[in-house]
């Protein structure tokens, strides 16, 4: 039982911190442009696929380097050209941009990679348990997953509370007007901030590709549960979207792991039931079975009984 | 007394349209065609109840489209096994009922906020009820979904519904019905007043209306006709699955909308008619089409934000001064060049993804392995890019002028 709850904890914590690497572009983005991303996850299957094309000529270690610098690039490119021209059209028209945007990344990455899924490899490096536990192995390269994450994690609250850079950007998401009259250019802080993110998301894509597999559909797999953690956490809240996302990756892990369901429930209740009853699939549910589904779940509870999040600000 | 006619003759119109078109048409392709338009058409109306008239972006449309459509295909089944007994006639309706009755259920919390709550509470019900549909298996089907059979029951004067071509005509019945209801409902107070909370809530507030009451309305009559869409759906391919309720699908119906125009009635019914002839025609000549799509939606949100219905509105005023023939010529001038670089792009984009050794594209036949042919149509790309770009000034000019009011003449009152 306990190796079971070390082990889902691991990878939970896993999950958690990687999809936080994404969670923290988006609700920086998000504070910044008042705009949700839906293109943020296509970024970090691109950073997956950016990745694979390099490593096979270069290595792993050149694309860990390279594939966010190009996502980066990218997303630079798409936020002057894209987002800034529909932001005249409002907000509702920049969501429905980021939305037609994620489609066509996932169509361009079918035109450009094909359908099929990329085998693409965790470094030779890395291929050995870190530990032994109960008899259970560890990968070293989830141990590395955990520790970029965690870096990041750090020096972007390093990077946002202590540098110059990270004052006049937080300075620019309250008062972009009086930034912007301080001789600042506030467009290119914007550009910058998006860029970063997305380079953020390449980055988890490239250290998530090998695990999670890389295909087509890894952006829908990973995107709305990024928007889930993002929403519940509290909208452009760092601290708000880092609790959310250990708490989604333990919650969904600790979920797979176990292996109650209703007919325990029922049982401990003392109640009976009929296996040909009509809602005999209710009466079998098992926790695994609703691991998929928790977290949107919890975003609906979230949004009805606390719209603003865990940490969000109250609205005026 | 005049409008009202000239209302009417639209209307009736419009029937004909439906009432005649398998007469023009009449090969299995095309009526197949125009009964995935007749479900495209309601179900994207529905959308733009939403979003265009209520301002609500929903990325879980297609909850209320496969809820009615499940229950339009249980209601086939009890017809079929004589638990109930009633001519299929009525199924759209069954299926709006239950789209109703589950926007009535969701809206009550969800509409409390438009705007990114609203699009995240659609987003995340959107997904849940996604997932659960491969949980509970006895509603849902799983993955294979659930079918009926739509030949039993009552005969309707005779009619057995054995063919496609009499359930298009129950369907442009069905369509008519539910067109020109949602026409009426944006006529209504309760319409008029969904546009007021969508440009200015609290304005709309101050006036005494709850915002919240006022999308809840547009909420749930949208769900209503989403379910009469569904329930079409249901008759005509006599299956549903768990892929008519997922995002997919919801995202499908936003793109139709929001291509065709949000802000017109008109708009999403040219949208969903677009969408649904390049998903049928185009997807026989070439397995990129999604890719095009994507790259059309993105360009209308670039360029055409009031989609094609605002581009054809764009040019009332010109109309109206009789300054359109001014136009043509520039018209011409921009757009050859432009349609000769788009077509090109195409060229370039499938000769470099086919699998064959030869290609042949719109008359030509061209080589994928000779580097002479990418190498000419990339010039011919770069020519025409550079003649539309060259002719855009013209074309802005002669626009400016065919919309110049003249200072003279009183102004003039647009719409």
């Amino acid at each position: 039982m306990l190796d079971v709850f070390i082990f889902a904890t691991l990878n939970g914590l896993v999950t958690g911190l990687l999809l936080f690497m994404l969670a923290s572009g988006l609700t920086l983005i998000f504070s910044m442009m008042g705009v949700l991303n839906f293109a943020h996850a296509s970024f970090y299957m691109l950073g997956a696929y950016f990745a694979y094309s390099v490593s096979l000529q270069f290595g792993f270690w050149t694309g860990l380097i390279l594939a966010p610098i190009i996502v980066g690039l990218l997303g630079a490119i798409v936020e002057r050209y894209g987002l800034r021209r529909v932001h005249q059209h409002g907000h509702v028209a920049e969501l429905v941009f980021t939305f037609g945007l994620a489609f066509l990344i996932e169509e361009a990455v079918q035109f450009f990679w094909g359908p099929d899924t990329k085998n693409y490899q965790s470094p030779d490096l890395l291929d050995f348990p870190l530990f032994t536990l109960f008899g259970q192995e560890f990968p070293a390269y989830r141990g590395f997953m955990i520790g970029i994450s965690i870096s990041i994690f750090i020096g972007l609250y390093y990077v946002l509370t202590k540098s110059r850079v990270g004052i006049i950007i937080q300075a620019a998401i309250t008062h972009p007007h009086t930034v912007s009259n301080l001789g600042h250019n506030v467009p290119l802080i914007f550009m910058g901030v998006f860029g970063v993110g997305s380079g953020l998301a390449g980055l988890a894509g490239v250290i998530a590709g090998p695990v999670l597999t890389t295909f087509p559909g890894m952006a829908v797999v990973l995107g709305s549960i990024v928007f889930v953690i993002v929403v519940i956490g509290g909208l452009g809240s760092l601290a708000g979207a880092f609790i959310a996302s250990i708490m989604i990756g333990l919650l969904q892990s600790y979920a797979i792991a176990s292996d109650v369901g209703m007919p325990d429930l029922l049982n401990l209740l003392g109640f009976e039931f009929d296996r040909n009853h009509p809602l005999t699939d209710l009466w079998t549910l098992t926790l695994p079975q609703i691991a998929p589904i928790l977290p949107y779940l919890l975003l609906v509870l979230v949004l009805i009984f606390r719209p603003t999040g865990l940490l969000g600000k109250r609205e005026q | 007394m005049m409008i009202f006619l000239k209302k009417s003759i639209v209307w009736v119109g419009y029937l004909i349209v439906l009432l005649i078109l398998p007469q023009f048409f009449d090969s299995v392709l095309a009526v197949s065609i125009f009964n995935q338009m007749a479900i495209a058409i309601v179900f994207a109306l529905s959308y733009n109840m939403l979003l265009g008239q209520g301002g609500m972006l929903s990325f879980g449309h297609a909850v209320y489209f496969g809820l009615g459509g499940f229950l339009a295909v249980h209601a086939l089944i009890m017809i079929e096994s004589e638990t109930i007994y009633f001519s299929i006639i009525w199924i759209p309706l069954v299926g709006g009922l239950f789209g109703l009755l589950a926007a009535l259920f969701i809206g009550t919390f969800s509409t409390h906020k438009a705007g990114t709550v609203f699009a995240m509470i659609s987003l995340g019900i959107g997904e849940l009820l996604a997932a659960s549909s491969l949980i509970f298996v006895s509603f849902f089907g799983g993955e294979a979904g659930v079918s009926g059979d739509r030949t039993f029951g009552p005969s309707f004067f005779g009619v057995e519904f054995f063919q496609d071509i009499e359930i298009y005509y129950l369907g442009a019945v069905w369509v008519f019905i539910a067109t020109l209801f949602m026409y009426l409902f944006t006529q209504t107070p309760a319409g008029k007043m969904a546009n007021a909370v969508r440009d200015n809530p609290e304005r709309a507030e101050f006036i005494g209306y709850s915002a919240k009451q006022v999308r809840y309305i547009s909420f749930c009559a949208s769900g209503l006709f989403a379910g009469v869409a569904g329930g079409l759906f249901a008759l005509n391919y006599e299956f549903i699955t768990e892929e008519n309720l997922n995002a997919a699908t919801s995202g499908r119906v936003l793109l139709m909308a929001y291509i065709g125009g949000l802000g017109y009635f008109i708009g999403p019914i040219l949208g969903a008619v677009i969408l649904t002839l390049m998903n049928s025609l185009l997807s026989n000549y070439s397995d990129l089409w999604m890719l095009y799509l994507g790259i059309m939606f993105l360009l209308t949100v670039l360029f055409l934000p009031r989609g094609f219905a605002g581009f054809i509105m764009m040019h009332q005023l010109a109309w109206v001064r009789h300054t359109m023939k001014s136009l043509v010529v520039p018209y011409l001038l921009t757009g050859l060049p432009a349609l000769l670089f788009i077509l090109t792009c195409i060229g370039l984009i499938e000769l470099s993804h086919t699998g064959e050794t030869e290609l042949n594209y719109l008359g030509f036949s061209l080589d994928p392995t000779a580097a002479i042919d990418f190498v000419l149509l990339g010039m011919i790309a770069g020519g025409s890019l550079l003649l539309t770009k060259k002719s855009l000034p013209q074309l802005r000019k002669a626009w400016e002028s065919a919309n110049e009011i003249p200072e003279d003449a009183p102004s003039e009152k647009v719409e």
